[in-house]
């Protein structure tokens, strides 16, 4: 958690304002669009709101152990670095349409990288 | 593993399995039909043990602090103790007051409950065959202008509920229905966003409802119902939603057919999915209602999402038919 990044996002407000954006995005994008597809949307809409959450350095509950756990199925149907990266970058563009600095997107996306392995399964 | 106890008996759980699952498994017979969360007709108390979140998904406040969950969503964290609930709280009788035939496969069932139920119009109620058969309706009527509950109902062939309903009730038959729950009715508010209304075959009867409990309330965006059906008999109600566009210069109604040839210059050819994102690839700022068949539902979310919809401004009832 990293409170100020966070607070100097916009907090929940921002997560909020990105939702929307982000899983459009990720949806249209056809290098990882198959991992987000068979979920059911609604649910889905409250998973990337935990995501976005998270990587915007803000409060949940999550630890290294349940990104493991949360990604493993997804590990087994293939998920690599270049999925990882490709999220990475749609999370990137999503804040730079919401007129975010390019400082705190390095930020945020430094974040991000301290999950990967996690993720990934490593 | 977690336990759950129901009339005195514990019974085991397994991993993923949901209460519904267990009670099924013991020979217990359980109301239920989508087992997807998304009809409430294997709703149940917990007496004690508290229902996981996903498990109350969808229900009224008043339910949730009284720990009705649904067992097909309830995969349990803790023991419970667990009912069925009493069916005199939750359950009311009605009377068929009225039926007629739509089309060869549709009839309109007015139902009038001895005590008035509150509900709005895209909203369904549970309907009871016999204790363990119940299957979902949406209103197509409004309350505060029809005397009656308005249900669409198609006949399913071999169907449980819809055999009995197209050729065993009539006038004056006594049946339960539940309360009404769903979430996809109008919200008055924000009366110049335009509407966008698709739906298949009986996803008629929420959108009929829909649009005119809009226009009754003075919408004053445009709303557009796009009605799908693989053939001219399945576009029940044409007259009344042309004389509905009529009246309203905001309304506008397309009848659509997949899989016959049209004839006729009012009617497009084609799937009522493709034809509606045709005439509407920016949705940005619309309000959508996606009614019927679950897949061209859950295509349709995805779309009007993708085509700029708000995921707060799409409403939709996938008519997910029972699992056997
Ligand atoms: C929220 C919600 C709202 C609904 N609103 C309406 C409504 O307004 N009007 C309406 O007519 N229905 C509506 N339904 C569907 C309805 O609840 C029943 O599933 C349907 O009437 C069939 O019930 P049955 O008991 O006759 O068929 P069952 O006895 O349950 O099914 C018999 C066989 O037919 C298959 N089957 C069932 N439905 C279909 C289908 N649509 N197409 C192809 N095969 C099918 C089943 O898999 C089964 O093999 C709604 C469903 C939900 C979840
Ligand atoms: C950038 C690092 C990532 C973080 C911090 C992250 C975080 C999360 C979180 C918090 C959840 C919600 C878990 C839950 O509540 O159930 C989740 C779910 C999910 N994530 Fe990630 N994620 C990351 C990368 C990815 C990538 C690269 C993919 C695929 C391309 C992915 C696909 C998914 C999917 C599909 C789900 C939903 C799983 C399900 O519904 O079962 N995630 N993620
Ligand atoms: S909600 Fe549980 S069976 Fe439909």
């Amino acid at each position: 958690m990293n409170q100020n990044l966070y607070h100097k996002l916009g907090g929940e407000a921002a997560v909020n304002a990105a939702v929307d954006i982000f899983y459009r995005k990720v949806l249209s994008d056809d290098r990882i669009s198959e991992f987000f597809d068979d979920v059911d949307m609604e649910s889905q809409a409250a998973k990337q709101k935990a995501f976005l959450t998270m990587a915007f350095g803000g409060p949940n509950n999550y630890n290294g152990m349940d990104m493991r756990r949360g990604h493993a199925h997804l590990v087994k149907r293939g998920l690599n670095d270049s999925h990882f990266d490709a999220v990475v970058e749609n999370l990137a563009a999503t804040l730079k349409e919401l007129n975010v600095g390019g400082d705190l997107i390095s930020e945020v996306a430094a974040l991000c990288e301290t999950t990967r392995n996690d993720v990934l399964g490593k | 593993m977690p336990k759950i106890r129901y009339q005195g008996t514990h019974y085991d759980c397994t991993e993923h399995q949901s209460v519904l699952d267990v009670l099924l498994a013991n020979q217990l017979a359980i109301p239920s039909s989508c087992r997807s969360g998304q009809c409430q007709t294997c709703l149940m108390q917990a007496i004690s043990g508290k229902p996981p979140a996903a498990a109350q998904q969808g229900l009224k406040d008043t339910l949730k602090t009284q720990n009705y969950f649904l067992a097909c969503s309830c995969i349990p964290q803790e023991d419970m103790e667990i009912t069925l609930p009493d069916a005199s709280d939750l359950r009311m009788k009605a009377i068929v007051k009225h039926i007629e035939k739509l089309s060869n496969e549709v009839v309109s069932i007015c139902l009038q409950s001895d005590v008035p139920i509150a509900y709005r119009p895209g909203q369904f109620i549970n309907l009871f065959r016999d204790e363990n058969t119940a299957r979902s309706y949406s209103l197509a009527s409004l309350p505060d202008q029809d005397d009656c509950m308005q249900l669409h109902v198609r006949k399913v062939p071999g169907g449980r509920m819809t055999g009995w309903l197209h050729e065993e009730i009539a006038c004056g038959t006594q049946v339960e229905i539940s309360q009404a729950a769903g979430t996809c009715f109008y919200a008055p508010g924000n009366m110049e966003q335009p509407m966008l209304l698709i739906g298949t075959g009986t996803g008629l009867a929420p959108l009929y409802g829909i649009a005119r409990d809009a226009l009754s309330h003075g919408h004053k965006g445009e709303i557009r119902l796009f009605h799908g059906s693989m053939n001219r008999d399945g576009l029940y109600l044409h007259g009344a939603l042309q004389a509905l566009a009529t009246e309203f210069a905001n309304f506008r109604y397309f009848p659509c057919i997949s899989n016959e040839a049209v004839n006729d210059p009012l009617i497009t050819s084609g799937h009522v999915l493709d034809i509606a994102m045709q005439q509407h690839g920016n949705l940005s700022g619309w309000r959508v209602y996606l009614c019927g068949n679950p897949d061209m539902v859950k295509a349709a979310r995805k779309k009007t999402f993708l085509g700029g919809a708000a995921m707060n401004d799409i409403y939709s009832d996938a008519f997910i038919p029972a699992q056997a």
